[in-house]
């Protein structure tokens, strides 16, 4: 499979600061590829990185197999759709989108032509016209989008684009943009701090932390068996039990994490492959689809219980905070964590 | 179980702040009108009070206005020598506005992308210092440098350029006896003294530009130049225009620079100045006053028609 993107041991430092720090990733092409983690985790850089506003300061990031360090932006083959859209507010939406064209010396009615074509597959046909400032949200998202892909770059970069927008806008967003890339067949790269939109989206997930990689993995190896405890509590929600209590249901004194909807509550004896806890229930939060349960261990550690709903019937409770409860789980679905430490002096 | 509040009747105050924030219009009316009836009076209607003026009617021999209307002022715009004066200085300020615009856009452009904090703060100091000085004494300042031994000769002297001085000094509409006197000298006072008001107008609006727009050109392909020419310079031309609205007016009014500085002749600032003070001709000088205005309208239209607000 050829590379699209490859780092090897990059590093961008902003003073004192390391940005990114000795990041290695191989995206391939065709891939959706998402950088996740929280804001200042690195992710941002990496994309800037690639795009050429930022040269690394250490290692080689390859663009389809041609080293891309020192290259300026405008002499790479990957695109931006900018999370603020950076619509150029003197143009009309036609010539925002064939600007790409019209700075490479296309004719103007080929250029034309072809921006027509783009805002067509985003679904703003007959927008040409319109200045950005008379968009919504949406449709300026969908109008940087035809301007990237107008140029047919084979590496389209996504930085939060999908952040301004409503969350009804957002999801269907979501779903367009991965049938877009379907239909492309071109790379995108889609930074985000969102877990549920990576993990909907794309075919790999990086999860960035300190400016370092914790993670690469498809969105359900991620969600299933995350590597370590950032990654545990940053995709999804999950209990990351340590220490003492680790060592006696574990055996071993390693993190291990647990989700919260592989645990059921209730009286029946523990099958021979669970394990079993007993606490006082804390809290109950009734969210629609599920109920969320929080359970105080004797050590004082609350477990994060998550029961379905999943019967008509049963939307009721039948415990009371402050009641004694157990709680069981199966040994298989616990996955043992590394834990990362930040270096001292960083 | 009831709960009852005790209503006290309002203080006055109180009262008719609750009056003021139920009739928003009230409120803002109370706000906007002192201002207005200043600018109304005080400012519009002394302008069109003296442009009315240039209606009136002044006698050659006895020097008396009167109020006999008559369009022979503006039409006395026309003649051969007047004309002359509107001409060189609407060659003046077209020459200024274009030579500060030059001159500033750079300025500008390291300000509002290269500095932050402390640079920022002396840049903005720097450009203004010259401001806080008395507008004379520069003028004056001036005529001392460009003066012939001045410090300007003798640098040109140092360089060994004097032929190139002397040729420069010798091409008609451009040159003079000496720099004081030479309209080179005269052109370089005015930018001197307008760059400022240029330099800030651009300035703004290059800071108002986000930097996500300029990485998004280059992200698309543009050369930095494209760039420059696509994105940066439209977006700026607000600025540009405000910038070139001040150095245009303020050069087509001024009237001491044109007495200090270079050759002999009126500009249509000194021809009001002279007009009203030394001949006591009120309906000319009225007259003239019409004409930055009528110029700066016609500018501005102008401006307007290349498109240069639409970004704003």
């Amino acid at each position: 499979m050829t590379l699209a993107v490859q780092f090897t041991n990059v590093s961008r430092a902003f003073g004192e600061v390391r940005a990114v720090d000795q990041v290695s990733i191989d995206i391939h092409d065709g891939e959706f590829f998402s950088m996740l983690g929280p804001s200042g985790s690195g992710k941002t850089t990496c994309l800037r990185l690639i795009a050429g506003f930022e040269q690394p300061s250490a290692g080689s990031i390859r663009i389809h197999g041609e080293e891309a360090a020192g290259l300026p932006p405008y002499q790479r083959d990957v695109n931006t759709v900018f999370q603020d859209y950076a619509l150029f507010p003197h143009m009309n939406v036609r010539d925002n989108v064939a600007y790409g064209l019209k700075v490479k010396g296309v004719a103007k009615a080929e250029r034309y032509t072809r921006a027509e074509e783009a805002l067509a597959m985003v679904a703003l046909g007959g927008y040409g016209q319109r200045k950005p400032v008379q968009l919504s949200g949406g449709q300026r998202q969908r109008v940087a989008l035809a301007r990237a892909l107008v140029n047919r770059p084979r590496v389209l970069l996504l930085d939060e684009p999908l952040g301004a927008l409503d969350l009804k806008l957002r999801e269907q967003m979501q779903g367009e943009l991965k049938k877009l890339q379907r239909q492309l067949g071109i790379t995108f790269i889609f930074v985000t701090h969102d877990q549920t939109e990576a993990l909907s989206m794309s075919d790999r997930v990086a999860v960035f932390n300190r400016g370092r990689i914790e993670q690469v993995d498809t969105p359900r190896n991620l969600y299933m068996k995350p590597a370590t405890t950032f990654v545990a509590e940053f995709v999804g929600t999950s209990n990351v039990l340590r220490g003492e209590l680790a060592q006696q249901l574990n055996g071993s004194q390693l993190p291990f994490s647990i989700r919260p909807e592989h645990i059921r509550l209730g009286d029946q004896p523990a099958a021979s492959n669970e394990i079993q806890v007993s606490g006082l229930l804390h809290d109950i939060q009734y969210q629609g689809s599920a109920t969320r349960y929080e359970l105080q261990l004797d050590n004082g550690q609350l477990l994060s219980i998550s029961q379905a709903n999943n019967q008509w019937q049963e939307h009721t409770v039948p415990w009371q905070p402050g009641q004694r409860l157990q709680a069981r789980w199966a040994r298989e679905a616990m996955t043992a964590l590394q834990e990362i430490v930040p270096d001292e002096g960083r | 179980m009831s709960l009852t509040v005790e209503k006290a009747a309002p203080a006055p105050m109180r009262r008719f702040s609750n009056l003021l924030y139920r009739r928003p219009n009230l409120y803002l009316a109370l706000l906007l009108i002192p201002p207005l009836i200043w600018f109304g009076a005080i400012y519009l209607g002394s302008l069109l009070s003296l442009l009315w003026q240039g209606f009136y009617t002044f006698d050659d021999f006895t020097m008396a206005v009167t109020p006999e209307l008559t369009l022979a002022n503006f039409a006395a715009l026309f003649n051969p020598s007047n004309f002359d004066i509107i001409l060189r200085t609407l060659g003046m300020a077209i020459a200024v506005s274009i030579a500060s615009a030059t001159l500033a856009f750079p300025i500008a452009y390291y300000m509002a992308r290269y500095t932050s904090g402390k640079t920022k703060a002396f840049f903005y100091i720097a450009v203004m210092m010259p401001m806080w000085a008395s507008y004379i004494v520069k003028a004056y300042a001036w005529t001392l440098l460009l003066a012939k031994g001045g410090v300007a000769q003798w640098f040109v002297q140092q360089l060994n350029l004097g032929p190139v001085l002397q040729f420069i000094l010798g091409i008609p509409g451009v040159g003079g006896s000496t720099l004081s006197t030479s309209h080179l000298g005269r052109f370089l006072v005015f930018v001197y003294i307008w760059l400022p008001f240029m330099i800030l107008p651009i300035q703004a609006s290059l800071e108002r530009l986000p930097p996500s727009l300029l990485q998004a050109s280059a992200d698309l392909g543009a050369r930095p130049w494209q760039t420059f020419t696509q994105v940066i310079l439209p977006l700026s031309v607000p600025g540009i225009a405000a910038g070139s609205i001040f150095t245009f007016s303020l050069t087509l009014g001024d009237f001491i620079v044109p007495q200090l500085v270079g050759p002999p002749g009126y500009f249509i600032g000194s021809m009001v100045y002279a007009q009203q003070g030394a001949i006591g001709n009120m309906p000319m000088a009225a007259a003239f006053t019409l004409v930055p205005i009528v110029l700066i309208a016609v500018y501005l239209s102008i401006v307007k028609r290349l498109g240069a607000f639409d970004a704003l």
